[in-house]
């Protein structure tokens, strides 16, 4: 791990030597003179579009420590009689013990970390403490609780996300592969993988869905797995992968060949997988890199479960909520910072909050960040009862999406300039709930 | 334990209520959207069927007379699922049917919500059975309620009300008129207080009836208040001028009815997100909640944010609800619900009738009478603008001297 760091580190370094010279050429009109400008373009485009790829992180060894006979699953509950909006007791558990710490540790170092595009390996470390990857796993497998746990993981997501989003996201991304792997995957491939994420060094590990281009569609994928003998042969591009240069395990959907969209499990290290830089406008803490698969061979057991292409869209689904979780934990940050700044702020007199036209953007922010938190509470819930989820999903997905974004941009205005620079956090909420409406797979519930 | 859902135990009456709205609702909808001020005559009967299910049981009815603050708790650790949750399931079916409708329900007004949030044994006994208006608006005072004119002057035992009371719901045709009127117009919000008045007091003068954009099949009365005289105990609430319990008392009524009326706002929206997906199907499209709305063609794309809208108003209401019948403080998720589906049923029915195109314009269809019906759904019981006034003044801890 600590030797890609130091590569990562090299291939920055030298590119930034090399944009330096590459500067003094830009700006002198030799380039113009001799009528290469054009070709010199084109020649950096190409070189830095398939340049600094580095291999994936040499991994650990995964071995199955036990032998089942039959995948173990986490139940789903009992259907519940009444309509209720109170946590249970053990899910308030979870909440305020993330919310505590989101508060404590995840928001003082939420500025650095989206500004070095790195969170300190010891805040990871003290996040996993809490259990919040091991909602998804079977009890036999080490797992702590024994029913379907989506409300749980919404609840634990929000919470983290009120701390930081892009932490949230890099925190939980391994909990996602873990999940899947306890909803869908066979006997085996539970028995090899899951005891390591119940453990204290848990794995950084990838649910890789979505794929670098507009208009994506999860169940059309470009990424391929072509059958070749007992063995697939996977290609394409994955993007925006949670600290993707030191995952050891990815978990990567591909259009297999007579089945569809099905996930394939895939150990890092292997032959044809790289990881490209992707910094994107947000989510920075998490390092999101770009999975690179060419000609990657795998074993017939590398597919997740039966690749049957409904547990491939429950997977979609159950992505959705996750992230509307994190937007409403995010939206909720706005609103707690707004509320005290906009009081306090005073203009023509006295609080700029006395004014209607600010005060009626604080309701708006109060007023969709409940229905966000609403919508995906009931989405998750329905999950957890084993009923139907998957337009409640999308539903919650498409208003995180929308109102997401909306309350990200109102929490920069009713700050003005203050907004905009990096001395307040709003400018980083902004960036960050717009990928509420990008973001495919990832996070699982 | 979190469970959105509709809880067992009130499907029967949403069912029922559904069937209400498709039997007797829907098929007389447009009949008295363009006969405006003739009275329903079919909800005669319905509404002795609904004042039977109230009597028959201990979990409210399907109309605005079963709200009541309640506390203890049953069931499920405490948590409760009492009448304001009914009530407002209830209502969300027969405005589906038709809001004008059940806006003209016998015995359902919103003065019996008001009678029902504060009234006491004596008054509930007295007044109970009776359909009752409730008379706040005057010309010159809408959402500025503190502001109205009309006084009440003790003389003897009888309080004697002159003023002008205008947008009175089912005002013509109710038996009671709860009229909101100041005890001493000095002393501001403090000495407003509401009063039962019958609706045969000689006093009490019918102005005028409005005509409409929407909602035609209920009357809209206004009233003319001169030297009208009720007894003493046509007082609701305590006649006492206290500096904050008094007008808070008559406001009090709102927390318990801003959730019913984000509740008839949530079914029209959802009149016409079913009525125009079944016109899209026709149409050929499809909606599927598995692809990203932006893979879909345009009209679905809109269809899903709205839908989105939709949910978010919808699960708002119940909460505001929810809380009512838990003995949760709920004035914030009430003006909360009230915002979100008032604006959102306004966009959503619009919305659907632009998706039909002349399909949903024209009167072949209801989709152009549910957009003109849900624009008073973002004005009566507080406008859009009050809610989002009261929802600023909870989040930032103002008075409403602070923030006007």
């Amino acid at each position: 791990m600590n030797g890609n760091d130091k590569g990562a580190g090299v291939a920055e370094r030298s590119m930034g030597f090399g944009l330096r010279a590459l500067n003094r050429l830009a700006g002198s009109d030799l380039l113009d003179r001799i009528r290469v400008r054009k070709q010199v373009e084109r020649a950096l485009f190409q070189g830095t579009k398939n340049g600094f790829r580095t291999a994936t992180a040499a991994g650990r060894t995964f071995n199955a420590a036990q032998k089942l006979t039959r995948p173990a699953r986490q139940v789903p509950g009992k259907p519940r009689s009444l309509f209720d909006i109170t946590p249970d007791d053990e899910q308030q558990m979870f909440q305020e013990a993330v919310r505590d710490f989101a508060e404590a540790k995840v928001r003082p170092a939420a500025q650095e970390a989206d500004a070095e595009r790195k969170i300190p390996a010891d805040l990871l470390a003290q996040v996993n403490e809490l259990g919040v990857n091991m909602l998804g796993i079977p009890e036999e497998l080490g797992g702590v609780v024994q029913e379907q746990a989506a409300t749980t993981t919404a609840l634990v997501g929000e919470a983290l996300a009120h701390g930081d989003m892009g932490i949230a996201y890099a925190a939980l991304a391994p909990g996602a592969v873990a999940t899947a792997i306890g909803h869908w995957g066979t006997a085996e491939q539970e028995a090899t993988y899951l005891p390591a994420f119940s453990g204290e060094d848990v794995p950084a590990a990838a649910l890789a869905l979505l794929e670098p281009r507009p208009l994506f569609d999860p169940l059309k994928l470009e990424t391929t797995a072509r059958r070749d003998g007992e063995d697939w042969i996977l290609d394409g591009a994955k993007s925006l992968l949670a600290r993707a240069a030191e995952c050891e395990l990815f978990l990567v959907a591909a259009q297999a060949e007579d089945l569809g969209p099905a996930l394939f499990v895939i150990e890092s290290g292997g032959k044809g997988l790289s990881v490209q830089d992707e910094p994107a406008m947000g989510l920075r803490p998490a390092a999101t890199g770009r999975l690179l698969l060419e000609g990657v061979r795998l074993p017939g057991a590398a597919l997740l479960g039966e690749g049957d292409r409904d547990s491939y869209v429950e997977c979609v689904q159950r992505a959705r909520i996750a992230w509307s979780a994190l937007a409403v934990g995010a939206a909720q940050a706005v609103l707690d910072y707004v509320i005290p700044y906009v009081n306090e702020r005073t203009a023509f007199g006295e609080p700029i909050s006395n004014r209607q036209a600010v005060a009626f953007g604080v309701s708006d922010i109060g007023i969709e960040s409940s229905g966000m938190r609403l919508a995906t509470y009931r989405a998750a819930s329905r999950a957890d009862q084993g009923q139907e989820f998957g337009r409640e999903a999308a539903l919650a997905r498409k208003l995180c999406a929308a109102k997401g974004m909306a309350i990200g941009s109102e929490g920069v205005q009713l700050l003005g300039g203050h907004g905009f620079v990096k001395e307040h956090p709003v400018e980083r909420w902004y960036r960050d709930l717009r990928a509420a409406g990008v973001m495919e797979g990832a996070l699982l519930v | 334990m979190i469970n959105l859902e509709i809880p067992k135990k009130f499907k029967p009456l949403a069912s029922q209520a559904n069937q209400v709205a498709t039997e007797v609702f829907r098929p007389i909808s447009r009949k008295y959207d363009e006969a405006e001020h003739s009275y329903p005559k079919e909800l005669d009967m319905l509404a002795s069927l609904i004042d039977g299910m109230n009597e028959g049981s201990d979990i409210g009815g399907a109309g605005a007379a079963g709200v009541r603050r309640e506390s203890n708790g049953d069931g499920d650790g405490g948590n409760r699922n009492g009448s304001n949750l009914s009530t407002v399931l209830g209502i969300v079916e027969l405005c589906w049917g038709d809001v004008g409708l059940l806006l003209s329900m016998p015995r359902q007004g919103l003065g019996n919500s008001a009678i029902a949030s504060v009234a006491t044994e004596e008054q509930l006994e007295r007044y109970g059975g009776k359909w009752a208006a409730m008379a706040i608006t005057e010309p010159e005072a809408g959402s500025d309620s503190a502001s109205i004119r009309t006084t009440a002057k003790l003389d003897g035992d009888e309080y004697v009300l002159n003023g002008e009371k205008i947008f009175v719901t089912s005002g013509d045709r109710a038996d009671l008129i709860v009229v909101w009127a100041s005890l001493d117009p000095s002393k501001g919000r403090a000495a407003i207080k509401s009063f039962i008045v019958e609706r045969d007091n000689p006093g009490l003068k019918l102005d005028r009836l409005e005509h409409k954009l929407g909602i035609r099949a209920s009357d809209t009365a206004n009233f003319i208040l001169q030297d009208c005289r009720v007894p003493k105990e046509a007082l609701l609430g305590s006649s006492e001028v206290e500096d904050k319990q008094g007008f808070g008392g008559a406001m009090q009524t709102f927390d318990n009815t801003r959730p019913l009326v984000a509740a008839m706002a949530v079914g029209v929206a959802r009149a016409s997100l079913e009525r125009a997906r079944e016109l899209l199907a026709e149409a050929g499209l499809e909606i599927d909640y598995a692809l990203p709305a932006l893979c879909q063609p345009a009209a679905v794309s809109r269809y899903l944010e709205m839908e989105a809208d939709y949910e978010a108003a919808r699960l708002l209401t119940l909460q505001a609800a929810w809380m009512a019948d838990n003995g949760k403080p709920n004035s914030l998720q009430a003006s909360m619900a009230k915002a979100k589906a008032g604006r959102t049923c306004v966009d959503v029915a619009l919305g659907c009738v632009e998706l039909c195109g002349a399909a949903g314009y024209g009167e072949d269809e209801l989709l152009e009478k549910w957009a003109r019906d849900a624009k008073i759904l973002d004005i009566f019981e507080g406008t859009q603008q009050i809610q989002l006034l009261i929802v600023a003044r909870q989040l930032l801890g103002k008075s409403s001297a602070e923030l006007r």
